[in-house]
């Protein structure tokens, strides 16, 4: 059991440190890299708070789509087996479950990535028109 | 920090740096150089902003911009024209009815500024959000008449410029994603579709390369394109590629309903590149935009392999590779679409 201020209110300190002092202070790019530092504190936060449950989420639903492979594989070697199944033509789109878990895969990494991305929720795009 | 390379080191200490370009600018184009200004964009390439004040009275002072390779940045460059080559393409293009800079001098080897070129300074806008931040289907009509009198150009008038094909972007972004080492199922599933529905090779044609919104310079009071900047990844091949990249969704700045940049509709860019003698192939078109979003999510993930190499010690990388996954939710939309509402 770590001490009191946690690892998010840390964070969030220097986020606001950063945002809400240093920059104020600092000009042009400096400025600019103080924003670009204070935006991966937030995403090092979210991470925290979102990384452990998506992580056991997504672990589960590979191992449901890989065929049940051995139980104590990390969620890295799943992916690679995932990834290169999709390469070697064996699992695709037809399969049963496989667009929903990249969906809901990369939904979450996007909601710790750049929650603000307009791609999350945007309805479906029409394809180019045929003639002008 | 120690493992900074010199070039960075430079960078840091910039009043010395500036000081020591006006003077080498200043001795190659004739007079005393002042404003000297590091322009943002242009990731592999360092660009400038200054202003001449020619020794000849009789001539105008002048705003130039200087394009030239910076010392270090070779290893990013396999897809590079390079800047001898960019510099003809500016001028041809000019020649052609493509809006660009005017090349005012290519560096000589005893300039001392290494290589690259000067062009004329224009006032105007390219920043990508103020582009996208309303309707303007005059600068997407326009964008497509440069691009079809770009496409249109004799390819025996050209530098020498790498040429590819559907086929072969695809094994080139293949073998760049496998060598950044990050696992992803979804531009895996992107890959395998861009092979199975990779169209034959096209009738080669003049290619931008990076033509976006970014690289295009507008004058806003009357939406007219001042500039089609940064011909850095010019090459020969298939036409459908420039019409796909600008259309990728990354491009629009939080503006998805209109396609072109963010600022235009379909029919306004196609329409135009019809008139002006281009044709379309629509289903070349859509390949070529799930290649291009694929391309952004591989360069996101190139910036964070060249951060944590330490070859480009610039924090803002490891940000930027944090931004692959938007095109994993892009290349969805695009490749499983019926999964957007679930």
């Amino acid at each position: 059991m770590t001490d009191s201020p946690s690892a998010d209110q840390l964070l969030a300190a220097v986020a606001q440190w950063l945002r809400d002092e240093a920059m104020p202070q600092l000009a042009g790019a400096t400025a600019y890299q103080a924003r670009v530092a204070a935006g991966l504190l937030d995403t090092v936060a979210r991470q925290l708070a979102l990384g452990p449950a998506a992580d056991a989420a997504e672990a589960d639903r590979l191992h449901a789509l890989l065929g049940q492979p051995d139980a104590a594989l990390p969620l890295a070697d799943l992916n690679q087996r995932l990834a290169d199944a999709i390469a070697a033509g064996q699992l695709g789109l037809h399969t049963p479950g496989l667009a929903a878990h990249l969906w809901a895969t990369s939904r979450t990494k996007l909601a710790i990535d750049q929650p603000r991305y307009d791609g999350l929720h945007r309805p479906p795009e029409p394809p180019p028109p045929d003639a002008a | 920090m120690s493992a900074a390379p010199a070039s960075h080191l430079q960078a840091a200490d910039g009043a010395v740096a500036e000081a020591d370009l006006a003077g080498a600018l200043g001795q190659a184009l004739g007079g005393r150089v002042d404003g000297v200004q590091r322009l943002s964009g242009g990731a592999s390439q360092e660009t400038w902003a200054f202003t001449l004040h020619p020794t000849d009275g009789a001539q105008d002072d002048r705003r130039l911009v200087l394009r030239r390779a910076p010392p270090g940045a070779a290893q990013r460059a396999a897809d590079s024209a390079g800047l001898a080559a960019e510099a003809a393409l500016i001028a041809i293009a000019a020649r052609a009815g493509v809006p660009v800079p005017a090349l005012v001098r290519r560096l000589q080897a005893g300039d001392g500024l290494g290589d690259g070129f000067i062009t004329a300074w224009l006032a105007g806008e390219t920043l990508g959000r103020r582009l996208a931040a309303a309707h303007r289907p005059a600068l997407a009509a326009q964008c497509g008449t440069a691009l079809a009198r770009l496409h249109a150009l004799p390819l025996a008038g050209l530098p020498p410029l790498r040429r590819t094909q559907p086929r072969a972007e695809v094994a080139h972004l293949r073998a760049w994603h496998a060598r950044h080492g990050t696992v992803r199922p979804v531009f895996q599933l992107a890959l395998r579709w861009l092979d199975e529905q990779a169209p034959p090779d096209a009738r080669p044609t003049l290619v931008h390369g990076d033509f976006r919104n970014g690289n295009l310079m507008v004058d806003l009071a009357d939406d007219r394109l001042l500039a089609v900047l940064d011909w850095e990844l010019a090459h020969i091949g298939d036409p459908m590629a420039d019409l796909g990249w600008l259309t990728v969704h990354s491009w629009r700045f939080g503006q998805p309903q209109r396609p072109v940049g963010g600022f235009g509709h379909w029919p306004e860019l196609l329409g135009a590149y019809r008139a002006a003698g281009g044709t379309v192939d629509v289903a070349r078109l859509r390949w070529w935009q799930v290649l291009g979003t694929l391309r952004w999510g591989v360069i996101c993930e190139s910036m964070g392999a060249a951060w944590l190499s330490g070859a480009e010690p610039v924090m803002e990388k490891a940000a930027i590779a944090r931004r692959a996954s938007e095109t994993e939710i892009d290349l969805l939309h695009l490749l499983a679409p019926a999964g957007a509402t679930a």
